[in-house]
């Protein structure tokens, strides 16, 4: 089943290779550029079933982003994945501590995101 | 191309612009500006240098981005205050990385010790722990480790032939459906892996009036009737792991074992209030919009500055039929076309803003340049960049790049004086080199200058008599012996070094700055350094132009080298060499040509005093009297390229249509003045002609 997914990265390449791994699964994309943007995408598409999310962002970076869905009585039900690299154990602790559903370590491949996201969304 | 193959050049393009991001912070470092925002900002550029670097595999861009990220994640936090040295090992390392980069986008590799001393300075900065780090200190990655069963040897206990497997006890806290995680989801992976029986514990579920919907009050047991490692079922918990009580455990009797007690719910178990994460290093900036971008084809851009043109043509073609007609100025029809045209010219320059950047892409090259060359010619050099968001034609600035490396190597190795020859001059050991832009009256003007020793004008006259390309007895002016350094094949270098090369750097700049329509300055004061101006036009489209008649043709002159127009007395123009001729200027003389012998125009004025003169000037060349027949007018022209459409030819640099629709060609100011005024040998005997008769 398709899923709309909300992307929220600064590097325009992690955001195409997210596209393209999530459209081909069938999936529907919209894009924003930090969580700034990020938490005015959500207000804008109601249908959000999965955010992806990085941590390091200009404006809003992705722990901020977490806790503001996570207190948003709309989205706070939301699953959220955020991208990792597995040299960041501290980064992932603090995502997980500021309400991350789960993670991906980059570098992905397009089916490891894709089962990824098949764990956290129904 | 593939889309994979679209995203990679995507990823070097922005690799590009990360980089341009990167030094900028850098140098705001050095130069003690940078907010922790900046330093912030660095560290997401090389951070996601590295990211897109490590989805296309490019293990040693990754490695070493991983060494400088590790310095700049201690920068950032306040673990590490970078000092002077310190961030000089930053822009190293930042050079470095744009090297990796550039290595993986032309696919050839680097020497394999390319950039270890940085590397090893990067490590002694981030105290060694940029190897530990990567080595494993992630908790977490003990998850993945798949441990290996063997159940011949293990598991099937002698007595129980029953399908091995696993029992998993699963009680999730308030937490865990705080993150979203969902134990349906879970129990669904789990019986991918295999047939699961599962039994809910529903004990802990209090009457409805008592229900607080943030806790969690269900558990339960899953029998995993699967032979499956168990890192295997570890990883459906993966998530959620630290947010739930799990037991994880061989199912050795499969029929005994389903009535195991489940444990007390721990008190602590009670989901705790939506946490707040930690405070996080920065405020959210203030809702500073991003200007909004979008990306265009050229083409596309080109095809509208095209149409434009186009339309600036026809309108002007109108106006004057309009004209023809006999309409008086004040009619209403007259008053709409000038409205008209007023409302074309805004939006011929909307159109042309919109190829316009700003000259930062190359500015931003040279501090790098400049590191190098202070080096390499171990001087102390300290650049200053001035007005690096002056917008100028993508194409302009395209072809700018490499004057500029040129201009700003010989500033440093030849402008600027070694260092104690600075100090007994009572300079500041280090020496300034400033690049700087500006808007000056429609156009862009370009400066590099240093506080160097100015131009050796004894040494440059010295090196062009014995070059042959001035004669002894030349009497020059301070401003024609500087020019001199445009001579191809000039240098002063007394030792040819391998920074300025070979001396050909000038000329070959000079040549570029002219094919780009502009005109190069120098001004030299010695002992107090040198400037050179580059006066640029803002777009390569249109030009202001003076109109005029030879014989039956119409021609354009480009209004930027028009000095003054007059007409000539008889008496000024005085016979010279065989079948050239001066014309008497005020006190000076100067060449006259008339532009109908010179291109062969059939029928022009036989006689200069008959018709108009056109004082012209070219960068460098000097000047030189133009005689046409008559002066039609002055006004903006779009450029149409000759060389794209015919083929480049002497004396005309393109062509243009005119109001009536004719085409006219535009001359070519500079290369009819250099080619007239050939050299200074040419130009000292005209000096000459001028001391022996004149008043």
């Amino acid at each position: 089943m398709g899923k709309t997914i909300l992307t929220v990265d600064d590097s325009r390449t992690m955001r195409n290779m997210l596209v393209m791994a999530l459209t081909n699964a069938g999936h529907t994309v919209v894009q924003a550029e930090d969580g700034m943007h990020g938490v005015e995408m959500l207000a804008q598409n109601p249908g959000i079933d999965v955010i992806i999310t990085d941590i390091n962002m200009p404006r809003m970076d992705g722990y901020m982003f977490i806790d503001h869905v996570r207190r948003d009585p709309q989205a706070r039900t939301t699953p959220i994945l955020v991208l990792t690299t597995e040299s960041e154990p501290a980064k992932k602790q603090r995502a997980r501590d500021a309400g991350a559903t789960g993670w991906i370590v980059k570098p992905f491949d397009a089916e490891k995101l894709v089962a990824a996201v098949r764990r956290i969304a129904p | 191309m593939d889309s994979m193959e679209v995203i990679r050049q995507g990823y070097f393009q922005e690799c590009e612009e990360l980089l341009l991001a990167m030094e900028e912070g850098l140098i705001a470092m050095e130069s003690g500006e940078a907010d922790a925002e900046t330093i912030n900002a660095v560290f997401r550029a090389v951070h996601s240098i590295k990211g897109g670097g490590g989805a296309f595999g490019l293990s040693h861009l990754v490695k070493f981005a991983h060494g400088f990220e590790t310095v700049l994640d201690h920068v950032r936090s306040g673990v590490l205050t970078p000092e002077a040295d310190s961030i000089k090992i930053l822009l190293r390392a930042g050079d470095v990385l744009a090297d990796h980069v550039n290595a993986a986008r032309s696919g050839r590799a680097l020497a394999a010790d390319h950039g270890d001393d940085t590397v090893a300075d990067l490590a002694a900065l981030a105290g060694g722990e940029a190897e530990e780090e990567e080595e494993g200190g992630d908790p977490f990655a003990s998850s993945f480790t798949p441990l290996r069963l063997d159940l011949d040897d293990d598991t099937s206990t002698p007595g129980t032939p029953g399908m091995p497997g696993w029992r998993i006890l699963f009680r999730p806290t308030g937490r865990l459906y705080a993150k979203a995680n969902e134990p349906f989801l879970i129990l669904r992976e789990l019986e991918s892996l295999g047939p699961c029986e599962v039994e809910a514990d529903l004990s802990a579920l209090p009457p409805l009036a008592d229900f607080d919907t943030d806790r969690s009050y269900l558990g339960w047991t899953i029998r995993l009737m699967a032979d499956v490692p168990r890192a295997a079922v570890e990883e459906v918990f993966e998530f959620v792991v630290d947010d739930c009580v799990l037991e994880i455990e061989l199912l050795a009797d499969p029929v005994a074992d389903i009535e195991l007690p489940l444990p007390a719910m721990a008190p602590q178990d009670a989901p705790e209030a939506p946490q707040t994460p930690e405070a996080p290093d920065k405020q959210a900036a203030p809702a500073e919009a991003p200007k909004q971008t979008i990306r265009v084809d050229l083409d596309k851009v080109d095809r509208l500055v095209n149409l434009v043109g186009e339309l600036v043509i026809t309108q002007a073609m109108l106006t004057q039929r309009v004209t023809e007609s006999g309409l008086a100025r004040t009619s209403l029809v007259s008053n709409g076309l000038a409205e008209l045209e007023h409302l074309l010219r805004d939006l011929q320059e909307g159109v042309m803003a919109i190829r316009t950047q700003p000259v930062k892409s190359v500015f931003q090259r040279m501090p790098r340049l400049v590191r190098e060359l202070s080096v390499q010619t171990e001087k102390q050099v300290h650049l200053v960049l001035e007005g690096e968001a002056t917008e100028v034609d993508k194409t302009v600035i395209e072809r700018l790049g490499e004057p500029l490396t040129h201009m700003i190597r010989n500033a440093v190795d030849h402008g600027l004086e070694a260092t104690a020859a600075r100090i007994a001059a009572g300079k500041p050991a280090e020496g300034t080199v400033k690049l700087s832009a500006e808007h000056r009256g429609g156009r862009i003007v370009i400066e590099v200058s240093d506080n160097g020793g100015g131009i050796n004008r004894a040494r440059v006259r010295e090196k062009a008599v014995e070059k042959g390309l001035i004669s002894a007895a030349a009497v020059l002016t301070d401003e024609e012996t500087d020019n001199l350094i445009f001579k191809p094949g000039f240098s002063t270098a007394s030792q040819v070094s391998n920074i300025s090369g070979r001396g050909v750097g000038m000329d070959v700049v000079r040549r570029s700055i002219q094919d780009l329509g502009g005109r190069i300055v120098i001004n030299s004061v010695p002992g107090q350094g040198s400037r050179f101006s580059l006066t640029l036009p803002l777009t390569l489209a249109v030009l202001d132009g003076m109109v005029v008649a030879v014989g039956g043709q119409t021609f354009v002159l480009p209004l930027t080298h028009i000095v003054e127009s007059l007409k000539p007395r008889e008496q000024d123009i005085r016979p010279f060499g065989r079948d050239r001729s001066l014309l008497k200027v005020r006190d000076a003389y100067v060449p006259l040509v008339k532009v109908g012998a010179l291109l062969g125009v059939p029928g022009s004025q036989p006689d200069a005093a008959g018709g108009v003169v056109i004082l012209v000037e070219s960068e460098g060349s000097g000047r030189l009297a133009l005689a046409v027949d008559q002066i039609l007018g002055q006004r903006q022209v779009v450029i149409k390229s000759f060389e794209a459409n015919y083929r480049n030819i002497d004396g005309i640099a393109a062509a243009t249509i005119l109001g009536d629709g004719r085409v006219a060609l535009i001359l070519d100011v500079d290369g009819i003045v250099s080619r007239c005024r050939a050299d200074a040998c040419h130009n000292e005997d005209i000096e000459l002609a001028a001391t022996g008769t004149g008043p």
